[in-house]
């Protein structure tokens, strides 16, 4: 479904990625892996648009979107939720979502339904309602995260892009945000492309891994083959 | 007792002008961080449209539809400033974004090319509008006191203009697209949202508003090429000392100027109740540098 080929990439003079290949087939869970510094997040705005590609293809459902700028992207079924969650701060959470559902599919939807949040999208996280009137800047992070989350599957994305999406947030609402990320899995509807750190965690939902090192593809492999060799030889610090 | 109400009278009325010229700035400058120094020269082509539909009215309808020109002059300076701030923003704005010092020196460079193209248009001497008779006179609320229904009639367009934006930019599909574009473009862009689009309209709409208060400055006397460059400054300063990126702050700050301004003219001369204006403003930015409103929220990065 998605299909990076050869990918380079990177800000101004510096080239971060190099030749880099990866897929998502429907409803699989992929996980991106490496130490810090070594291009996941780089990877992930390319694969969102955010930054150009200098050579190779993204393509998504057999279209070539390299070329095309971000709001495409996300409208030919593409979710984002980036590292560091950038909500909109002055905007209420109500509104927050409301954008999210700009690249929702128009059709079907008449005039009337322009506001309609799906409920699956937010059914996930029973306490966004109740905040609906809160500034998104006034929450917690992990608050925040949840309604990244929201904001993303508003539009019912047929692939999500996760970008570390327990970084910096309390335990608990971690477990909460694992579980989301489990239950989008069990609903099989949406492809999860995930950079993470907790190997314990990649390990439990991950379908296919990709290890990143030095802004190239270093191993790929299933959960079988992502065996201790290959965790001390390229994630051990 | 007359003279503290018309002194306040006076103090609001040169507010509403002084908000009316800055909404405009507050939309391009507050929310778009373009410093854009052909604000005055948009407020000037919304004097030269008023100045225009008033002769179209009396070259080509009958004379007594003639008090009825203005009415259509606000919406037709709106759209004409709305074009020129369109046509702007694309040919010119897009390629500045991110970059204020260019920005600056491009944006005076066309406020003298619009100057220079009024000047040729219309002619260098200042050109007067006739008020429409319905805003001649005043209201009399004390023996002493009449209030002129031209400053009436200003407060009342700002207060509409004001509400307008309001609901635009608070409630509407628009304005959240704008709202969002303006606080996180990548994140904005990402969720869908056509930056393009919402950059050039929200340009094209500061431009509008700023044709309105042309349209409004007509009232106040004549027009000419260089209208603009006398309210710059006062522009500038009331978003600056309001807090960007807030109407509210905005509209204090318009007040605030206003009626200070108003009080040490009173006290004191025109001359040096400016500088003391000045003064004052300098000093307030001294202990508050973001403004009346500032923006602020638990900043997690």
């Amino acid at each position: 479904m998605l299909a990076v080929r050869q990918l380079e990439a990177g800000y101004g003079e510096s080239i971060i990625l190099r030749d880099v290949s990866l897929k998502v087939e429907p409803g699989e869970v992929v996980c991106l892996l490496g130490r810090n510094g070594v291009g996941k997040t780089t990877l992930m705005k390319s694969i969102m648009g955010l930054l150009k590609a200098r050579h190779g293809t993204v393509a998504y459902k057999g279209v070539d979107l390299t070329k095309r700028a971000p709001g495409r992207r996300a409208k030919s079924g593409m979710g984002y939720v980036p590292q560091g969650r950038e909500i909109f701060g002055q905007l209420t959470v109500y509104e927050n979502i409301l954008i999210g559902l700009e690249a929702a599919p128009r059709e079907g939807r008449g005039r009337g339904q322009a506001n309609m949040i799906p409920p699956d999208a937010i059914a996930k996280f029973p306490v966004l309602p109740e905040m609906y009137a809160r500034r998104g800047g006034d929450l917690s992070g992990g608050q925040q995260q949840q309604l990244a989350f929201a904001r993303a599957l508003a539009s019912q994305p047929s692939l999500l892009l996760l970008d570390e999406p327990c970084e910096g947030i309390q335990p608990s609402i971690v477990d909460d945000i694992r579980e989301v990320i489990r239950s989008i899995k069990a609903d099989g509807r949406t492809a999860i492309l995930l950079v993470e750190q907790s190997l314990d965690f990649v390990k439990s939902v991950g379908d296919y891994f990709y290890i990143l090192e030095k802004g190239a593809v270093a191993w790929e492999g299933t959960l079988t083959q992502l065996n201790d060799d290959v965790i001390k030889k390229y994630l051990t610090v | 007792m007359d003279v503290f109400i018309l002194q306040l009278f006076n103090g609001i009325s040169v507010s509403s002008i002084l908000l009316l010229i800055a909404l405009g700035l507050a939309i391009t400058f507050g929310l778009m961080k373009v410093i854009n120094m052909a604000h005055g020269e948009l407020i000037m082509i919304g004097a030269y449209s008023t100045y225009l539909t008033q002769n179209l009215f009396h070259a080509y309808m009958p004379s007594s539809w003639f008090n009825w020109y203005f009415v259509i002059s606000i919406p037709a300076s709106f759209l004409i400033a709305f074009l020129f701030g369109l046509l702007l923003e694309v040919s010119l704005i897009r390629h500045l974004y991110g970059r204020p010092l260019d920005s600056l020196l491009a944006t005076w460079g066309v406020g003298l090319l619009l100057q220079q193209l009024a000047r040729s248009v219309f002619g260098a001497p200042n050109v007067a509008v006739t008020s429409p008779s319905w805003l001649n006179g005043g209201m009399r609320i004390l023996s002493d006191v009449v209030l002129p229904y031209k400053r009436l009639f200003i407060v009342g367009l700002v207060a509409a203009c004001l509400i307008a934006m309001y609901f635009y930019i608070y409630r509407s599909l628009e304005g959240r697209r704008m709202r969002a574009v303006m606080q996180n473009r990548d994140m904005a862009a990402c969720l869908g949202v056509s930056t393009r689009r919402v950059d050039a309209m929200t340009f094209a709409i500061g431009s509008g508003i700023a044709g309105i208060a042309g349209c409004a400055l007509t009232l106040m006397g004549p027009i000419g090429p260089s209208l603009g460059t006398y309210y710059i400054v006062d522009a500038f300063m009331v978003v600056v000392l309001g807090g960007v990126g807030k109407l509210v702050g905005t509209v204090l700050g318009a007040l605030g100027i206003g009626v200070f301004n108003t009080m040490f003219e009173y006290w004191t001369n025109a001359s040096l109740g400016k500088v003391l204006v000045f003064l004052c403003i300098v000093a307030f930015l001294q202990w508050r540098p973001s403004g009346f409103v500032a923006m602020r929220t638990r900043s997690l990065d």
